[in-house]
């Protein structure tokens, strides 16, 4: 019997995933050319699926200074801040990012799932609460499992429901810590802050906020949705992370909490892992630099989400329920979805593919992520490649006549309609 | 059992029979996941709808304990007698 036999599940699922096609969950690009477009199997592909909100992985003069420092202090740090001490640029991303939040603290992780893993199993101990909303990111219930504290969820958005579970707590002496997301991951969806802050006030909870997917989307100065909010200084810790929209990677929390560098001994996905390389680090806060002296990016960003939003919207495909730079189509049945998105890689657009129990409705989802740096262009190849794809499946329904004898005119990434479908007809065997 | 919580198997029985096909066969021994094809998200999702039902606050660690029916009923015995004490 082999110690890898509880997994059998996992393993027919997997191996269904591959007799339909390529698997989405090993997916490999010989080549990057750019944020948008990559090379998978030999072919341009357009990125739907990397969560790089402002394109600026590509960003020049985020490369030129990266390199500088690559050149000048190695490729590594080696180990832990508290074990290899910590490098000027530590301590810089520390300040800038406590600078750009107005706020007297901020620890940087070496990813943003660790930010989670560390904030939440540290700051909630035994005999405190942690409050999570019930679609929170798998790092938040990691973290939640991670520490002693006693973990109560709430209905996905509702904050009478919060209020309804915290009023069950108040006789119990421990803290209490509500945790939610600025926008949710599966579905793009914002949280209702405004009003969660209210019951988080009235109710004497404390308030996290994960700002992974918000950060540098939301707020005039991009510092998320208690920015956009307005509902900062009831936000007692800000979490982040440097892998979406600032192009790099690593994580963050920010906090005006008297006292909050003791977590630098006493956290210890923080203390036991090694730190950010110096390179990721600068390349990082002159990307954080970029985010603050360019709101274009932010415009741009929200036009290419609300053009994928309602081009597809406008074909009939079930959508989240607000435009965000998060775009999903939910679909019926899970093998529909796996045919649908291998048949989207054919004609050229790699996204997400997310599937039961890990999406929040137990319906399938094609999740975009659209970038800054998104021409409109490829927002539309993509809305006709769904729409293709869409009638080809029977997810949407077929055209008359008329509008099918309508001549092709596809070029640059994808090909002409009549090659699409002929390509698309390649993977449907 | 304390009389006033006697009616907790039944309640809870009620609320599988929700979300789960009707023919169903449900028992003490019935294991919650396996059985009746729930996966952990549908288990999560129901322990909201009784802590509701119940006016109880059931923590995931309590959730983690349950694995089947007679499980999940002294787990809620046991906070619907906590909080009556309280």
């Amino acid at each position: 019997m082999s110690i890898l036999n509880k997994f059998a599940p996992l393993r027919q699922t997997y191996d269904q995933l591959r007799a339909v096609g390529q698997n989405p969950f090993e997916m490999v690009f010989e080549q990057m050319f750019s944020p948008t477009e990559g090379l998978h199997n030999g072919r341009r592909t357009i990125l739907l699926g990397t969560n790089n909100y402002l394109g600026l992985t590509f960003d020049q003069d985020c490369i030129d200074a990266s390199v500088e420092v690559l050149k000048a202090q190695g490729t590594g740090t080696t180990g832990s801040r508290i074990a290899n001490g910590s490098y000027g640029g530590h301590r810089q991303l520390e300040t800038d990012l406590a600078k750009y939040f107005n706020r007297k603290h901020c620890m940087v992780f070496s990813t943003g799932y660790q930010a989670n893993l560390g904030m939440l199993s540290t700051l909630a101990g035994k005999g405190d609460y942690l409050l999570l909303d019930s679609d929170s990111h798998a790092s938040i219930y990691d973290g939640a499992r991670l520490g002693h504290a006693e973990v109560v969820r709430f209905r996905h958005n509702d904050p009478d429901d919060l209020a309804k579970r915290l009023k069950r707590l108040s006789g119990e002496p421990g803290a209490k810590l509500v945790v939610v997301e600025g926008i949710y991951s599966m579905l793009g969806d914002a949280a209702p802050l405004k009003e969660i802050a209210a019951v988080k006030r009235e109710m004497g909870a404390w308030l996290m906020v994960d700002e992974a997917h918000s950060l540098g989307v939301l707020g005039d100065n991009g510092r998320g949705l208690s920015e956009s909010a307005g509902v900062e200084a009831d936000v007692d810790f800000v979490i982040g992370t440097f892998s979406k929209s600032l192009g790099s990677v690593g994580g963050f929390c920010v906090s005006d909490l008297e006292g909050f560098d003791v977590l630098r001994v006493g956290c210890r996905p923080y203390m036991f892992t090694a730190s950010l390389p110096p390179s990721v680090m600068t390349s990082t806060i002159t990307a954080l630099r970029r985010l603050q002296e360019s709101p274009e990016l932010r415009t741009k960003l929200h036009a290419n989400g609300n053009r994928l939003y309602n081009g597809l919207k406008d074909l009939g495909f079930k959508l989240g329920p607000q435009p965000n730079p998060i775009v999903s189509v939910s679909l019926e049945d899970p093998m529909l979805a796996v045919t649908f998105w291998n048949r989207l890689l054919e004609g050229g657009v790699y996204l997400n593919l997310a599937l039961p129990p890990a999406t929040p409705t137990n319906a399938p989802l094609l999740r975009s992520s659209v970038s800054a740096a998104h021409t409109f262009e490829q927002i539309d190849r993509v809305v006709q490649l769904f729409e293709t794809v869409g009638r080809q499946l029977g997810v949407l329904p077929a055209l008359p006549p008329m509008r099918r004898a309508k001549p092709a005119t596809g070029s640059g990434v994808f090909p002409a309609n009549a090659e699409l479908d002929r390509a698309i007809a390649v993977g449907a065997r | 059992m304390n009389e006033s919580l006697s009616d907790t198997r039944e309640q809870i029985i009620q609320g599988l029979r929700q979300i789960v096909p009707a023919s169903a066969q449900v028992s003490g021994t019935t294991h919650i996941m396996r059985d009746l094809n729930l996966d952990s998200l549908a288990v999560m999702d129901f322990m909201l709808t009784l802590e509701d039902r119940f006016d109880i606050v059931i923590s995931l660690e309590k959730v983690a304990e349950v694995e089947t029916l007679d499980d999940l009923v002294s787990v809620v015995d046991q906070l619907r007698a906590r909080k009556l004490k309280s």
